[in-house]
């Protein structure tokens, strides 16, 4: 069935064919800023984390604070991917592979941080020699492995037909295709065993990715600290991971669109139902926020009354007004009205979230520690170059990652594509009948819908 | 077994920082330079925390001398993904350097800012170090661990002649070397001893008490001094 890729699809297959020098360039700069990151890490290996802005008692700063948003962007992927599956979102076919491969990617980012993170990187593997259950690290150690192993799969079961149609069409990589397709023909019997396989990993790996984000959030409120022990924090850091999710997928669409032409499969259309779902978040995001400062402030335990204040309106006051501005105000207003300049709206609205979820966990990290209980007096925090270099070179890391993925496999998904031009059609056409009251006459209801 | 535990008088505490200098020269705690002070790494298992007295502003100032608590209930150990820091037998909440990773987990967990992290190298092995207590290396934490090594001596010199060893043998160097007779150290599972008695005082009182750590430092608080 899917021996050969429609003409019609043939620019799908295009960045993979050809290589222009917008790639090398783009290579080149991520490079630069990967080699940044490498520095940084190579300092910081040699000398301790004594190179890093961190001390006592902010123990923890900018990897932690990278390791829970590059862990929250993961689920862009897998879980809106499965969501849309499941809900049978026709308009989800361009979407999904995209979303998957940041899941991926981002996956192995995010699980870095804690590495770099470590004052003994040499011994991380402790954590399997000695490692003690009671520890959420440990949670969070089996639930990212978890999800990055359900993800992986759930990446490359849908890419099977697209490989195939690789291995027959290209002349490049033969070896590499032909192992990966896995003697993909295309067979109805083939195709059943796929359809059930995505079928059986979308249900899967939805109640793991919402088990990854609050073990994660769970880091923080299994401890005793001001502001950090709250009940509403797993479901607190799902949402916001979601949020942060769907904003990194809407910049990578877009950016992808423009990149590769992709104008005709990634319409207007496609992000408007995104930016109306990231609206949806925002104000969800925005209710568990009020929420939670609500219940520190009307509680006004002292304790939690200090790292109030020096979020509201002590040092931290710019990251947390920033981040309400960011994550609130600039998307509410990009998004509420989509009518026109849809895809301007969306991509400020996205971008701002991107900042602002950052912030948004740098501000449940940092204050807490800042302000001990006892009287130890304020401690501030100031990263040095090598948490930025550490930093840039995590994102281009992810870019690079991204776009060498794009260089090897369709990054839109082909056979989806053509299924739902072929079985898609008749198939919703089939599904709204059935929601419909049953009519005597079949006849009529088929005049009417022409 | 016993539960070692300790007193800390505040009314005799005179901010004198014996305790934190003797406890730096027992334990190897390094000295980290000028420019990491700043940086605010200072390292120091016993630490004299100052706060202005709200009742005479600018006129005087109180002290609380805060070793590592050795809580019965520590928030430390179970975020330990590795069994780096536990709690022992005896109570006290110890610290395996060779094998802490350095996720700093412990340290955020702890609500009294007890452990330390070894941001550099501070220090490596030589003369005139105490050779009872290992030199940590860059990137584990460290902590008090009431002088551990000790209660080792101690009892192996009880062991050597053959005899029990008798509680008073074992004492912290910061209890050693308070001048004002403000640290006192002991079993708090024998009724008898000093300790016990002073911990059962109306004065007594735990930091943080409401958080349910059971710290075994316990403090008197001030009162007679204080009209």
């Amino acid at each position: 069935m899917a021996e050969r890729a429609p003409d019609g699809d043939a620019i799908l297959l295009a960045p993979i064919e050809r290589t222009g020098p917008g790639f090398y360039w783009s290579v080149g700069a991520l490079s630069l800023l990967i080699l940044w990151g490498a520095m940084a890490y190579w300092t910081q290996f040699r000398e301790g984390l004594g190179v890093t802005g961190l001390h006592q008692p902010v123990s923890w700063g900018f990897y932690v604070t990278n390791f829970v948003f590059f862990i929250g962007i993961s689920h862009a992927g897998t879980l809106i991917s499965a969501i849309l599956r499941l809900s049978k979102a026709e308009w989800r076919r361009p979407v999904t592979r995209m979303a998957e491969v940041i899941t991926v990617m981002v996956l192995f980012i995010g699980a870095g941080q804690i590495l770099v993170d470590l004052g003994r990187p040499d011994r991380a593997l402790n954590v399997l020699r000695y490692g003690r259950y009671q520890s959420p690290l440990l949670w969070d150690a089996t639930s990212i492995s978890a999800y990055l192993t359900a993800s992986i799969v759930y990446l490359y079961i849908p890419m099977i037909p697209d490989i195939a149609i690789l291995r027959d069409r290209l002349q490049k990589r033969k070896l590499l295709y032909t192992v990966l397709a896995l003697g993909w023909t295309g067979s109805p019997r083939q195709q059943k065993v796929l359809n059930r396989a995505i079928a059986i990993m979308a249900v899967l790996v939805i109640p793991i990715a919402i088990s990854v984000h609050s073990v994660v959030s769970f880091v923080f409120s299994m401890t005793l600290q001001p502001m950090w022990r709250s009940t509403i924090f797993g479901p607190y850091f799902v949402v916001g991971a979601i949020f942060s999710g769907i904003a990194a997928l809407i910049v990578a669409m877009l950016v992808f669109r423009k990149a590769y032409g992709l104008e005709r499969y990634l319409k207007p259309i496609h992000f408007r139902y995104l930016g109306q779902l990231l609206l949806v978040m925002s104000l969800l995001w925005f209710y568990f926020t009020f929420a939670e400062y609500l219940t520190a402030y009307y509680g006004n335990e002292p304790e939690e009354m200090h790292v109030f204040w020096a979020k509201f309106s002590g040092p931290f006051w710019p990251f947390f007004w920033g981040m309400a501005l960011t994550n609130f105000v600039v998307p509410v207003l990009c998004l509420v009205r989509l009518r026109s300049h849809t895809l301007g709206k969306v991509l400020t609205a996205s971008l701002s979230v991107s900042v602002g979820m950052w912030l948004e966990r740098f501000i449940i990290v940092v204050p807490t520690l800042s302000n001990p209980r006892l009287p130890f007096g304020e401690g501030m925090y100031w990263p040095t170059w090598v948490e930025w270099g550490e930093l840039a070179g995590s994102f281009a890391l992810f870019a690079l990652f991204y776009l060498l993925f794009t260089k090897l496999f369709p990054v839109i998904s082909i056979w989806e594509i053509r299924e739902g031009r072929e079985l898609g059609l008749k198939e919703v056409e089939e599904r709204l009948l059935s929601y419909l009251p049953d009519t005597s006459e079949p006849a009529v209801v088929e005049t009417e819908r022409r | 077994m016993a539960l070692w535990g300790m007193v800390i008088d505040l009314d005799r505490c005179t901010g004198c920082q014996a305790c934190v200098m003797a406890c730096k020269a027992e334990n190897n705690v390094p000295a980290v330079g000028a420019k990491e002070a700043l940086r605010g790494r200072i390292i120091s298992w016993m630490q004299v925390l100052t706060e202005g007295d709200e009742e005479h502003p600018g006129e005087k100032m109180r002290f609380l001398p805060r070793p590592c608590l050795q809580c019965d209930d520590p928030p430390c150990t179970k975020v330990c993904p590795v069994y780096a820091t536990y709690r022992n037998p005896e109570g006290i909440v110890a610290q395996i350097y060779a094998r802490c990773i350095g996720c700093r987990f412990c340290m955020a967990a702890c609500p009294y800012n007890a452990k330390y992290f070894n941001w550099r190298l501070y220090q490596k092995d030589a003369p005139g170090q105490n050779p009872d207590v290992s030199v940590r290396p860059k990137g584990v934490v460290e902590k008090c661990t009431f002088c551990h090594h000790r209660l080792q001596k101690a009892r192996e010199r009880a062991l050597a002649e053959k005899r029990e060893m008798s509680p008073g043998e074992y004492v912290p160097a910061c209890g050693e070397a308070c001048p004002a007779r403000a640290i006192i150290f002991g079993d708090l599972s024998d009724p008898g001893s000093e300790v016990s008695r002073l911990a059962k005082s109306p004065r007594a009182f735990r930091l943080q008490e409401e958080l349910g750590t059971k710290p075994k430092v316990i403090y008197l608080t001030e009162g007679e001094g204080r009209g």
